[in-house]
């Protein structure tokens, strides 16, 4: 029997794509393109003390739990270790003169868990409201977080060429299973009876998610958003290779020229990043609650 | 016309549940389609129709069908076959514009754990149907505001529902019902969770609240305590199937069935059997204008008894007459009863005065109490040993022994 040659299909699929769908996946590419600019730009041409400032408020305001708590003591002794942390933090990146890579990883996180939750938490709801979608769409998930991260680079590069666009594409579709998982399982883990009391009193569709389902949901989605941040800020990393700007090329270029001292001070950098990110998406789910 | 009438109704949960309605409906047990279509027979063949402004109650234990028959009624659970007739309209048959709005503005329902938002304040919770009916914040908020004075929660309207107890939760759920002013309040296993000083307390407060409002309300519960306080009717379901629907008295005198009696024999009865039920109706009377010493002696022989009552004309008692005293009267050839009458030391009870109220009442152990409605005319009588019987659960024919025997 001849051998089974899968892989030729495939790439037979992704020439078929590329011959017919370019239009649509330039379009893609012109969006991600522009949103990734955009923050990169917003990000690298602020003062950098403005920027270390914007993000300190940022943490010290969600690691404290909203804006009355803020003014509270018992919320600045809880959050003003965090703010401290991410000055100091971004400072020593900026003396390191990592500051332009530090941006452009953070520019691409933020980008990518954009994406992965614009279209992760719709398919999350509809999951969960649908089982028969469900059924198709958790082998699709299974099926992406096992196969290995780098695998996703090789179409990427051929729908996009290199860049920081096939690197987005690569980490939204690496970060995105946990956005679709936690956003399904918070639905349905909405009290049958809480959802029986709003149906009950004549409550639409739309009412019942808005009303009920996504905000009793939203501890849960809020955990899939830290885990879609922490591993598109992994990904970013490996999405280098396809030259992707940022920390990860550093890293990646300390592993070519087997640079240990270089590797080191990006993996640092993106230690640090990861540090604050993770700290300041954790606490986003007391924000708003009593 | 009944204010909700329900027509052979069938509930059947599972995917081939047509195949089981048809195995269903040619008699075969539930037990039988469950084996055969994997499809479990939740309400099976439900008549009955409830009236405007009662409480009905629809008892039976854990898995006899009970939520799943009041969920038909909203439509939470979609009837298999029959047809709820809502003031005439069929319920089952109503598409999703016209369920929506009946769920806004005709039914409520409060459930057994609450169901409220955890997320919103004991005001926003209680606004809520209005909310989802687009009132304005200002008109719903102050609607609800009424409605938590209401259920007397007044000074908690901020609080989050999370900070409240069961009892106050639940008064939650009664006000966020109330507040869109349905006809119809649902109430499934509603006091269930609360322990048992706050349930007498919500249950007390349940007909308070009912005398005032006027509502229909269809109550599901497993307790028969509950169901004979609040129910003026109940339906005991087994099974999917209702086995008896009546007056609280009449599930207790008259038990349908074994399962029903098995119910039913826990009960402190003296709480419940009133004076109505102990009473005898056939007992004899005289009137007084009319009749003289000679038939008063011959009725008594008749009916074996030493006494009497004596009505007017209008059948209104005024007292007893005793035969050691006829007797005297015929003697002096005099015809009129109201010179012996004793009629000064006479409690009179209404018919629905408990059996254990009724003991303190006999001052006079020789002479029976009178029922009497409310405007004073003659019902019947309840005498002694039958009311001791009655809350000792004692056999009457034994009290009547233990008296002669000089126990009692």
């Amino acid at each position: 029997m001849k051998k089974l040659d899968l892989g030729t299909y495939i790439e037979d699929a992704i020439d078929f794509i590329t011959d017919h769908a370019g239009p649509a996946l330039d379009g893609v590419a012109l969006v991600i393109e522009g949103i990734v600019d955009g923050l990169q730009n917003a990000l690298l041409s602020s003062p950098q003390w403005l920027v270390m400032l914007v993000m300190a408020i940022i943490a010290y305001y969600v690691q404290s739990g909203g804006l009355k708590a803020a003014m509270s003591k018992k919320g600045f002794k809880k959050a003003i270790g965090l703010a401290v942390f991410t000055v100091i933090g971004l400072f020593l990146l900026s003396w390191m003169d990592y500051w332009e890579e530090t941006m452009q990883t953070l520019a691409l996180v933020l980008a990518s868990a954009f994406l992965a939750l614009v279209i992760g938490i719709p398919v999350g709801i509809w999951a969960a409201r649908n089982s028969k979608a469900d059924q198709v769409i958790r082998p699709v998930l299974d099926f992406m977080q096992t196969m290995p991260a780098f695998v996703y680079l090789i179409p990427a590069i051929l729908f996009f060429s290199v860049g920081n666009v096939p690197g987005v594409v690569a980490t939204v579709v690496f970060s995105l299973p946990p956005a679709v998982r936690l956003t399904s399982l918070g639905i349905r883990g909405v009290p049958e009876e809480v959802v029986e009391a709003a149906q009950s009193f004549g409550s639409t569709k739309r009412q019942l998610l808005f009303k009920v389902q996504i905000p009793l949901a939203m501890p849960t989605i809020l955990a899939g958003v830290n885990q879609v941040i922490m591993l598109a800020l992994s990904m970013v990393v490996i999405a280098s290779m396809v030259g992707a700007a940022g920390l990860g090329e550093r890293v990646y270029s300390g592993i070519l020229q087997a640079k240990v001292g270089l590797g080191f001070e990006a993996g640092l950098g993106i230690v640090i990043l990861a540090i604050i990110l993770d700290r300041v998406t954790q606490a986003l789910g007391g924000l708003g609650r009593k | 016309m009944s204010k909700i009438e329900v027509k052979d109704l069938y509930l059947i949960f599972g995917s081939k549940h047509k195949q089981a309605l048809q195995l269903v409906k040619k008699g075969v047990s539930k037990d039988k389609v469950l084996e055969k279509t994997k499809c479990t027979v939740a309400v099976k063949d439900a008549n009955f129709s409830i009236e405007q402004g009662e409480i009905f109650v629809v008892m039976g234990l854990s898995g006899s069908g009970k939520s799943s028959l009041i969920r038909c009624f909203n439509r939470l659970n979609e009837p298999t076959s029959g047809s709820i007739l809502l003031d005439g309209k069929d319920v089952v048959k109503m598409n999703d514009e016209q369920l929506r709005q009946l769920r806004r503005t005709e039914m409520s329902m409060v459930f057994q754990h609450f169901g409220l938002l955890p997320h919103r304040s004991v005001l926003a919770n209680t606004a809520f149907g209005l909310e989802i009916q687009g009132v304005s914040e200002a008109e719903s908020y102050e609607k609800a505001r009424e409605m938590i004075k209401t259920v007397g929660l007044e000074g908690y309207e901020d609080m989050m529902t999370g900070e409240l107890s069961g009892g106050m939760q639940q008064r939650v759920g009664l006000a966020r019902a109330l507040t869109t002013n349905p006809e119809i309040l649902l109430m499934d296993e509603a006091f269930s969770a609360l322990d048992p000083l706050i349930r007498t307390n919500m249950q007390d407060e349940l007909i308070e609240l009912q005398r005032k409002l006027k509502k229909t309300i269809v109550f599901i519960t497993h307790d028969l305590d509950e169901a004979l306080k609040l129910g003026d009717r109940i339906a005991i379901l087994k099974d999917g199937m209702i086995v008896q629907i009546g007056t609280p008295e009449e599930i207790l005198v008259k038990p349908a069935d074994d399962y029903v009696r098995a119910f039913v024999e826990n009960v402190d009865r003296s709480k419940i059997v009133t004076a109505f039920s102990l009473m005898f109706k056939n007992t004899g009377k005289l009137i007084l204008e009319k009749d003289g010493p000679s038939l008063a002696l011959r009725r008594m022989r008749e009916m074996g008894v030493n006494r009497l009552p004596v009505v007017d004309r209008e059948n209104v008692f005024l007292g007893f007459v005793r035969d050691s005293e006829v007797v005297e009267l015929k003697k002096k050839d005099d015809r009129d009863l109201s010179k012996i009458l004793i009629s000064d030391v006479m409690p009179k009870v209404s018919p629905d005065t408990p059996a254990a109220d009724l003991l303190p009442l006999f001052i006079d152990k020789q002479l029976p109490l009178p029922v009497v409605d409310d405007e004073g005319k003659l019902l019947g009588v309840a005498v002694h040993s039958s009311v001791i019987a009655e809350v000792t659960g004692r056999d009457r024919e034994e009290i009547i022994e233990i008296k002669n025997s000089g126990g009692l």
